[in-house]
């Protein structure tokens, strides 16, 4: 009898337990994402939210916080040799990709000689100054360059940096089911319809992570994908429109988390060939008198509501590259001054290419609105992405909007748009004075040193004027207020670590 | 019988073969380049020859299509350029959802548009008439995506009723799935039903005139049997024929409904694969859809002479 009690005790305590831990933590999360992903290969990936399932299903070999910093993910550290030409990464021990097989040097080597090598590779240009892989110990993998590469670590943020199970990928199907070392695997994708992640048990920091299935669905109308989450269809959703901010903050069951971000909006200006034979293609002066014409804060609340962080560089809010120069203010007379130093005619007439989606489209009409005052006749053309991308890379466009999702480096946010050869130059600008300044930054590592030479590039960008910067936009989720720990981070990801989910 | 279903299955090779030259060319005229959206921010010219190879992008158009064309004779659709997925493999997923869809939409649809037409048509003129044409006119009107966000904020978001979206495969659980799918097909259902009410009521009030009817009431039939024996099963032929071809339409896809309700059907397929220029998806789909529309074409024609002797081949 004396027993009794306490087994009685126990066992109303650990039915207490059960309850309480059943009824507190929810075990599956929904989150909304604005498109459906293409492929979930980290070679071959090249959307926005294939990055996001990534950032669940695969490990990368460095992550980073949201101030930018790096922070050990696979790799415990790295370092740059003297000559800035090798760099050594140190490996966690004991890590098993999601098939059991474990993650090592070789690993490291088979899958960045993948991106290198593979012929679908989007990768290439990303990772192009590897010259080969050494592998030192099985932890420990150099890293053998070229020539220097400063933004090389930043790429193993991103998916170059995401390692895949070796075996599993080079004889299965990476794209239908790819097999990483994340903490949640692969279970199922319904095409335009959701990608189902179950937790992977064997992860290295497994308890960081409390749910056991995650699910990401595609709902690209904004208006419906918020209705979901009020329905509690879904428990998070991604790229909030900035006009649905008051509308959500207004629901008690709502949360809404916004960080500024990586990603801004510019205006590229055609500088070469048949479509730059025009006043605005053939002096600077024209160009920097419609740059003045714009007022980015006029910009950011009128079609914004104020959410966006009007801004005129490539170099976000967070990152410590951030230039500390005031926004250009808005203004006219030196404008008109400057139109009339070119001695152009007026009104100057100009096109601009717009993508067909409302803020694309608003964005347009207030800088036309704005320029008109000027003395400019911006003529507003609109086409929907794949015309636009082919318009642009085909340089057939006077004046195109291009928004950039952003990098963690300065590099990838800067180098690929205006240096002569770059393969996102539409603008086909070229002056080797900045290409000279752009390749260097890439060559030394230290961080003021860097900065130095993207303070002078962007005199230069300045000047020339073949681009300009409109504004920051900030990464905005909407979540049920029952979600805890979630943390935005500017490259807009979804870091499920140490995240909650009430009943 | 099975002569002319035979002949008819022969003339739809034809026009099959027209369908695929029209998608396949109409697509070739639409501007933006495939390969550019599927490299996304690489511009290697190595990277983007490779991937014009890959999907036979740089031959001449003419071989691109005799290419994919000798495929679909072997029952290849080719693959998808978004996600290297087999097109049939993508369209057998789909079918059984948009063919769900499109039963139960066209079930509201019957359900509404068939009573309240025969109905106003009985009473032309009367209140119950004007009421019915002013909803019909109501439904061919409102936007089905308006309609759709409207009845997702009352019954999603502010009843619990239904849940937004999160659709679930029949054979998973059919009362997840019935309820994911009640609001679009009443959307859907809203919208047909009006045409439906309109063509039943049109063709009522012409049967309804006829000399038989006078004849059949004259013998002092009772007004029902008048009406479903005689009237109705001879106005039939023209519903019949506009609900094969709503049907079709259907099959086709409920773009906007299916988006605004994100039913992972043939309607959000193929706007995702014309805004990626995911030709092969694109040529799979509408393919498909011309099947289908062929096949109900042929099911209309036999329904009629089931419905109607008078129409039987040869009488």
């Amino acid at each position: 009898m004396k027993r009794i009690g306490p087994t009685l005790a126990g066992l109303v305590l650990l039915a207490a337990q059960l309850s309480a831990s059943g009824a507190s933590a929810a075990s599956a999360l929904k989150i909304g994402l604005q498109e459906d992903p293409d492929f979930l290969d980290p070679a071959r990936a090249r959307s926005y939210v294939s990055r996001i399932v990534f950032a669940s299903l695969c490990d990368k070999l460095i992550d980073t916080t949201p101030d930018l910093k790096f922070v050990p993910q696979l790799a415990m550290s790295w370092t740059w040799s003297a000559d800035n030409k090798v760099l050594t990464l140190k490996l966690r021990p004991g890590v098993t990709f999601q098939d059991g097989e474990t993650f090592d040097a070789e690993a490291v080597k088979y899958n960045l000689d993948r991106y290198r090598t593979l012929p679908e590779s989007l990768r290439k240009s990303e990772i192009a100054s590897i010259d080969h892989i050494d592998v030192v110990d099985p932890l420990t993998v150099g890293l053998v360059l070229k020539q220097p590469d400063a933004a090389l670590v930043a790429q193993l943020t991103d998916r170059s940096g995401m390692m895949m199970a070796p075996k599993a990928t080079a004889t299965g199907n990476p794209t239908a089911a790819p097999v990483c070392s994340g903490p949640f695997k692969f279970t199922e994708r319904v095409a335009q319809d959701r990608i189902v992640l179950d937790r992977f048990p064997g992860y290295w920091n497994a308890d960081a992570y409390h749910f056991d299935r995650v699910t990401f669905m595609p709902i690209p109308d904004t208006t419906v994908r918020l209705a979901n989450l009020q329905s509690s269809g879904l428990d998070l959703i991604e790229r909030m429109a900035a006009t649905d901010v008051k509308t959500a903050q207004a629901d008690p069951k709502l949360q809404v988390l916004s960080v500024p971000g990586l990603g801004f909006m510019t205006l590229e200006f055609n500088v070469t060939g048949d479509n730059a034979k025009t006043p605005m293609g053939q002096d600077k002066r024209v160009r920097q008198a419609f740059d003045l014409a714009i007022d980015r804060e006029a910009l950011n609340q009128a079609v914004y509501e104020g959410r966006y962080t009007p801004g005129a560089q490539p170099f976000a809010p967070a990152s410590p590259y951030h230039l500390d120069e005031p926004v250009p203010a808005r203004d006219v007379d030196k404008a008109k001054a400057l139109l009339k130093a070119a001695g152009v005619s007026l009104p100057v007439t100009v096109k601009m290419t717009v993508g067909n989606d409302t803020n694309a489209q608003q964005l347009g009409q207030v800088i036309q609105a704005m320029t008109a005052e000027a003395g400019f006749d911006l003529q507003l053309q609109t086409a929907e992405f794949a015309t636009l991308l082919s318009q642009s890379q085909a340089g057939n466009f006077q004046i195109t909007m291009v928004a950039w999702s952003g990098r963690v480096d300065p590099d990838g946010n800067i180098h690929q748009f205006v240096t002569c050869k770059a393969g996102l130059n539409d603008m086909k600008y070229c002056n080797p004075e900045l290409d000279a300044l752009l390749n260097g930054a890439r060559s030394v590592t230290d961080p003021a040193e860097r900065k130095a030479k993207y303070v002078a590039a962007m005199k230069i960008i300045e000047d020339d004027k073949p681009i300009t910067y409109l504004d920051f936009e900030p990464r905005l989720f909407g979540a049920a207020k029952t979600l805890h720990g979630f943390v935005p981070h500017p490259d807009g990801m979804i870091r499920l670590q140490n995240v909650t989910l009430d009943k | 019988m099975l002569s002319y279903i035979g002949r008819r299955l022969l003339l739809a090779i034809p026009t099959l073969l027209l369908v695929s030259v029209f998608t396949f060319s109409l697509q070739k005229l639409l501007p933006g380049d495939p390969v550019l959206v599927l490299a996304g921010e690489e511009r290697s010219p190595e990277v983007l020859a490779m991937l014009r190879h890959k999907y036979h992008l740089d031959d001449p158009a003419p071989l691109q299509y005799l290419h994919w064309i000798g495929g679909v004779l072997q029952g290849d659709l080719g693959l998808s350029l978004k996600t290297d997925q087999p097109v049939t493999r993508l369209i057998a997923s789909k079918l059984p959802i948009t063919i769900e869809l499109a039963i139960l939409a066209m079930t509201v649809a019957l359900l509404i548009g068939i009573p309240t037409g025969v109905i106003a048509a009985m009473r032309k003129g009367s209140a119950v008439d004007l009421g019915a044409n002013v909803l019909a006119l109501s439904g061919i009107s409102v936007p089905p995506f308006w309609l759709g966000v409207l009845m997702i904020l009352l019954f999603a978001v502010k009843l619990h009723w239904l849940p937004a979206s999160g659709f679930v495969p029949l054979w998973e659980d059919p009362v997840q799935n019935l309820r994911t799918m009640l609001m679009p097909s009443l959307v859907i259902g809203a919208a047909l039903a009006a045409s439906l009410m309109r063509h039943t009521r049109g063709a009522m009030l012409a049967v309804l005139r006829a000399d038989y009817i006078r004849t059949a009431r004259a013998k002092g039939l009772l007004a029902p049997a008048v009406i479903l024996k005689h009237a109705f099963r001879n106005a039939l032929v023209p519903i019949v024929t506009l609900v094969t071809l709503l049907f079709g339409e259907l099959i086709g896809g409920a773009v906007l409904t299916e988006q605004v309700f994100t039913i992972p059907g043939f309607g959000k397929m193929i706007v995702d694969a014309v805004f990626t220029r995911d030709y092969a998806v694109v040529q799979g789909v509408v393919l498909c859809v011309a099947c289908a529309f062929v096949a109900l074409n042929l099911l209309a024609d036999v329904l009629y002479v089931l419905i109607n002797p008078r129409m039987r081949v040869g009488a």
